[in-house]
């Protein structure tokens, strides 16, 4: 493997397919996909076939991460938004498993890619403004004119309002996106100071502890990542569906 | 497919596809930072279309609802086995409280058999006293009776004891022999009889 942090985030092709002129290849990325989709499905389908009234342990997680996310969206979105519980479940689980998996060594990890991220944040906007203006119809732009703002100050405001809205996918991709290239980046660096410290000899081997030891402590902080982000992905689902079902501030 | 991945993987030199052109050339050309070497957007794009696609429909059909089937089942048993304690313990109030009633009965009904006992004993005894007391009454009578029989008695031997002391004190003063009768009554007349 090669020493260069950046070389995990490469995109090699496995079957190379071409359509039309665009490159559709199936690459590692595609394979990590399928293996996130595969790991986190068949976790799921497996620990909960027995259907234990008592749960066993592993069924235990399975309901746990259910109910986790059932009451991140209650609490985000209100009863109404258990609607969209199946799609705020499958965002929080393949994030939180893609996540995970990239913590292997070796593996790639398809949530260090921005344009992953930024499909997932716009599936999670495009639901916001298709729902909205389907449910609430131009109503939904209420969304932009809060109310008891003096008249003055309301193009102000809208403007302001209207940015934020546009941010949010940007944001909300780009939050994940880097989380994940900084850990991984930062995590091959400090252990590819254990690797050339290593090679210096003596001296070289009794200071590369340093980098080892730092190592460890942030492959323990990055399993912490891989949940918080993909648990701050669903909770900001959560928030904008929330915008969706209740237009009016 | 997946099998022949790491072959085809390991074949794929690592610095490969830097230098590689023609078939691999658009893939990560040159130094272009990976995330944002637009060349692999269309096969990423596609191929998470793919498995997102799959997943939230194996979410939404298979798991989500068997998952919500569980739980909800769970809540149902334990809200029926709530009920079901619930139930017992009524019964088991219900139980106490006709025990409490009958035992209550039994104190009850216990004291009124007591009671009659008392007063059937204390009845008992009072006509036991008051038999005893008529028949000391009945020997007290007859006991007063034979006194004054008996002092009746002595009263008239007082008189035959005086007749002869009297006859003595007279023959020993006179000298001469008095008869009984003029003695008795000379004393008859003594006492006032």
């Amino acid at each position: 493997m090669s020493n260069d942090p950046i070389h995990q985030f490469q995109i090699s092709k496995l079957v190379p397919i071409e359509i039309g002129g665009l490159d559709l290849s199936f690459t590692n990325s595609s394979l990590f996909m399928v293996g996130t989709v595969a790991a986190a499905a068949g976790f799921l389908f497996l620990t909960t076939a027995n259907r234990g009234l008592v749960p066993s342990r592993l069924q235990s997680i399975s309901e746990m991460s259910y109910e986790f996310v059932a009451s991140m969206l209650r609490d985000g979105a209100g009863s109404q938004g258990m609607r969209f519980f199946p799609m705020v479940f499958s965002l929080f689980m393949f994030v939180l498993v893609a996540n995970l998996l990239g913590m292997f060594p070796y593996f790639f990890t398809v949530t260090s890619h921005l344009i992953v991220t930024f499909a997932l944040a716009m599936l999670v906007i495009g639901t916001v403004v298709v729902y909205g203006f389907w449910k609430h119809g131009l109503h939904f732009l209420h969304l932009f004119v809060p109310s008891g703002v003096p008249g003055v100050l309301m193009p102000l405001v809208v403007m302001i309002e209207v940015i934020s809205f546009l941010s949010r996918p940007i944001s909300l991709s780009v939050r994940l996106f880097a989380n994940m290239l900084a850990g991984h980046i930062t995590l091959k660096v400090f252990a590819g100071f254990v690797a050339s410290l290593g090679s210096l000899g003596a001296l070289g081997i009794g200071t590369a502890i340093l980098p080892l030891i730092m190592t460890v402590a942030l492959t323990g902080l990055e399993f912490l990542v891989a949940f918080l982000q993909a648990y701050v992905f669903a909770v900001l689902t959560c928030m904008y569906l929330n915008d969706a079902l209740h237009p009016g501030h | 497919m997946f099998v022949v991945t790491p072959a085809y993987a390991e074949s794929n030199p690592t610095e490969g596809t830097h230098s590689e052109t023609g078939a691999h050339g658009g893939e990560a050309a040159g130094g272009v930072f990976p995330p944002f070497d637009s060349s692999t957007f269309a096969s990423q794009l596609l191929w998470l279309a793919i498995t997102f696609g799959l997943f939230y429909l194996l979410m939404s059909k298979v798991i989500v609802p068997r998952i919500g089937g569980i739980l909800e089942h769970r809540r149902d048993r334990i809200a029926q086995d709530l009920d079901e304690a619930n139930r017992l313990k009524e019964e088991a109030d219900n139980a106490i409280a006709a025990y409490e009633q009958e035992l209550a009965d039994a104190r009850k009904k216990a004291s009124a058999i007591a009671e009659t006992a008392r007063e059937k004993a204390k009845a008992a005894a009072e006509a036991e006293r008051a038999s005893t007391e008529a028949e000391l009454g009945a020997r007290m009578a007859d006991a007063e009776k034979s006194i004054a029989a008996i002092k009746v008695k002595a009263l008239a031997d007082v008189d035959t004891i005086a007749e002869d002391a009297a006859t003595d004190v007279v023959k020993h003063l006179l000298g001469g022999a008095v008869t009984k009768a003029e003695v008795a009554a000379a004393i008859r007349a003594a006492s006032g009889k």
